[in-house]
């Protein structure tokens, strides 16, 4: 009898475990219409909460003037953030439980590097050959990350090659590629060389529609394959060789992420340039809010992610008013000290 | 049956085991011992199939890996490695529902999570459902991991040295329910065991590895003997026998 009441009393444990994790899944998609409005509202002209409120509930019914700057010109950028910031939040955790390990992001693993490289490289051949193609610079971008992305794929299918080894050979990517990339800047014009800095930066800024479209259909599809997997990446985090006692395909799995995650990632860096920090540290986030169960903490790291970008897109706006600060300098100068309270706390908890 | 035909394993280029010929029975606890570093863990993860073998073939009811393909030849098999090294922020409840990884759905169910409750409750672990995999000791973490491996309902059961974290209690707790379930479920049981005394108290078969090579297989009554074992770990031993026949083994110091 006090076996039944037992099993009884577990299940409702472990189900108010769950409901409590879907209070957080909750409590951020909340914070994220906030900032969103907030992230619309904030500009050189600063616009009433309501009105933008207004303006997207009703478009038809307000001035031109608001519904321009509303729909056209801030909205795609305040999603642009979100998108974004899931991505690169949602990337991040997967790298890091793939690699099982707490330092893995696009950022460390050279992809966003590589990036910049490629980028640069669009920006100099375009520049030579007196080009105007816009398009070049995300392409060139693109492409030169999931080059690096699959040289990390190459590594992944060998036998006897551990996730130490891939986060050594990301991290010797990342200096290869910035040292490429410090070439390129030493031997281009000052002019070029400005425009090379100011990719560098990240900005949400180059948003248009279509530029949005295409990052958040990627990210949308990404985040579902990924998601398909939450059973199996989640016992990823029990150590490999107990994950594959469990019937788990390493392999398979550790490629099939890989690329989703490249995927996903390069094509936001490719829009908005190099945005670090979110993907290292929305997955923490999201892990001390709500432990490693993957059907929560993927929804969950990428909410955090898109939540940390729209508050970062709001202060880059609002630290001068009038000025923007380029996203990707504003990201880290919040989040580290905000993040070294936070890893702090943690300890003290624990000890 | 579980047919072990000239199996030779290798990590690498080094050759870890050669030569094995073994017959496993279901029903039967079989003992795995042997000095360090002579391939016990490496037998279990060639069986498993995750080291390939060098030369021979590994036949269960009549086929190999290769017949079945890995998924399906790992689906018999429950197998738990060394090492318990886990921090995690999971439940343990959580955890050893893992072990139905094959038919979770992305909602747990309840039977699913019954099942693991089950598994814990017979191991004596059900109070600790409800916490965090992180707060628990080593070796409460390896009762746990042990659960998660009976829910996997498997055909044969690997466990790498399941009993090294655990105390006195824990270690029979673990030993009985296994022995229990190999009798009841039909297992082939395959246990890495250090302990010689709990070797010869559980096991049905003892398989006994050195150097790479079976020396000796059989009820631990008939293979355990003071030449034997001297021989194996380079230490003096004395074998008594208790009231029920079984052997067991007391070490001697060398006169210094």
């Amino acid at each position: 009898m006090a076996e039944v009441a037992m099993l009884e009393q577990a299940l409702v444990q472990q189900r108010q475990r769950e409901a409590r994790r879907w209070r957080f899944l909750a409590a951020f998609i909340v914070l994220i219409v906030i900032t969103l409005l907030l992230d619309i509202a904030t500009g050189p002209s600063q616009l009433p909460l309501l009105d933008v409120v207004q303006t997207l509930w009703s478009p038809a019914n307000t001035d031109a003037m608001t519904r321009t700057i509303v729909i056209e010109m801030r909205l795609p950028i305040a999603l642009m953030a979100l998108v974004v910031g899931a991505a690169l939040g949602l990337g991040g955790a997967q790298m890091q439980t793939l690699l099982d390990n707490p330092l893995a992001s696009p950022f460390t693993l050279g992809i966003a590097a590589a990036a910049g490289f490629g980028a640069a490289l669009a920006l100099v051949v375009n520049n030579l050959f007196g080009l105007e193609s816009l398009l070049s610079i995300p392409l060139g971008a693109f492409f030169f990350s999931m080059l690096a992305a699959s040289m990390l794929f190459g590594l992944a299918l060998m036998r006897h090659v551990n996730s130490q080894t891939i986060i050594l050979a990301g991290i010797a990517l990342l200096f290869l590629f910035q040292s490429l990339l410090s070439l390129l800047q030493f031997v281009s014009s000052p002019e070029l060389n400005q425009q090379i800095v100011f990719w560098l930066f990240g900005s949400l800024m180059r948003t248009t529609w279509d530029s949005l479209t295409i990052t958040f259909v990627v990210t949308l599809g990404c985040s579902v394959l990924l998601y398909r997997d939450a059973w199996k990446l989640t016992c990823l985090r029990l150590g490999e060789a107990r994950a594959r006692s469990l019937g788990v395909n390493i392999n398979a799995l550790r490629i099939k992420t890989l690329v989703l995650v490249a995927l996903m990632t390069a094509t936001a860096i490719s829009f908005v340039g190099i945005i670090g920090f979110i993907g290292l540290v929305a997955p923490h986030i999201g892990r001390m809010l709500i432990g490693e169960d993957q059907r929560f903490l993927i929804p969950l790291s990428a909410l955090c992610g898109a939540a940390m970008l729209s508050m970062s897109s709001v202060i880059s706006k609002s630290i001068v008013p009038g000025a923007l600060f380029p996203i990707g300098i504003v990201t880290a100068i919040i989040g580290v000290p905000f993040f070294i309270w936070l890893i702090l706390g943690r300890g003290r908890k624990h000890a | 049956m579980l047919e072990f035909n000239h199996v030779a394993i290798a990590l690498g280029k080094q050759v870890l085991s050669r030569d094995l010929c073994m017959q496993l029975s279901p029903g039967q606890l079989h003992v795995i011992i042997g000095p360090n570093g002579t391939g016990k863990t490496s037998l279990l993860r060639a069986l498993f199939g995750e080291l390939p073998l060098q030369e021979g073939t590994i036949r269960f009811n009549g086929r190999t890996l290769a017949d079945l393909g890995a998924n399906r030849w790992r689906q018999q098999f429950g197998y738990m490695p060394q090492n318990n090294q886990l921090e995690l922020e999971l439940s343990v409840l959580e955890v050893v529902v893992l072990g139905r990884l094959q038919s979770l759905k992305l909602r747990l169910s309840d039977d699913d999570l019954r099942a693991a409750m089950t598994a814990l409750q017979s191991l004596g672990m059900a109070h600790l459902a409800d916490r965090p995999m992180s707060t628990l000791s080593g070796g409460q973490r390896q009762m746990v991991l042990f659960a998660q491996v009976l829910l996997r309902e498997p055909q044969i059961m690997l466990l790498d040295e399941p009993v090294s974290a655990l105390d006195l209690q824990h270690q029979m707790q673990l030993m009985e329910h296994l022995h229990h379930q190999t009798r009841l479920r039909n297992w082939i049981s395959l246990v890495v065991l250090h302990d010689l005394n709990l070797a010869a108290q559980f096991a049905d078969q003892l398989i006994v590895l050195a150097d790479g090579r079976l020396q000796a297989m059989g009820p631990p009554s008939e293979v355990l003997t003071e030449a034997l074992i001297s021989q194996l770990y380079q230490v003096p031993v004395q074998i008594h026998h208790d009231d029920a026949g079984l052997p067991y083994i007391r070490t001697l110091r060398r006169a210094s």
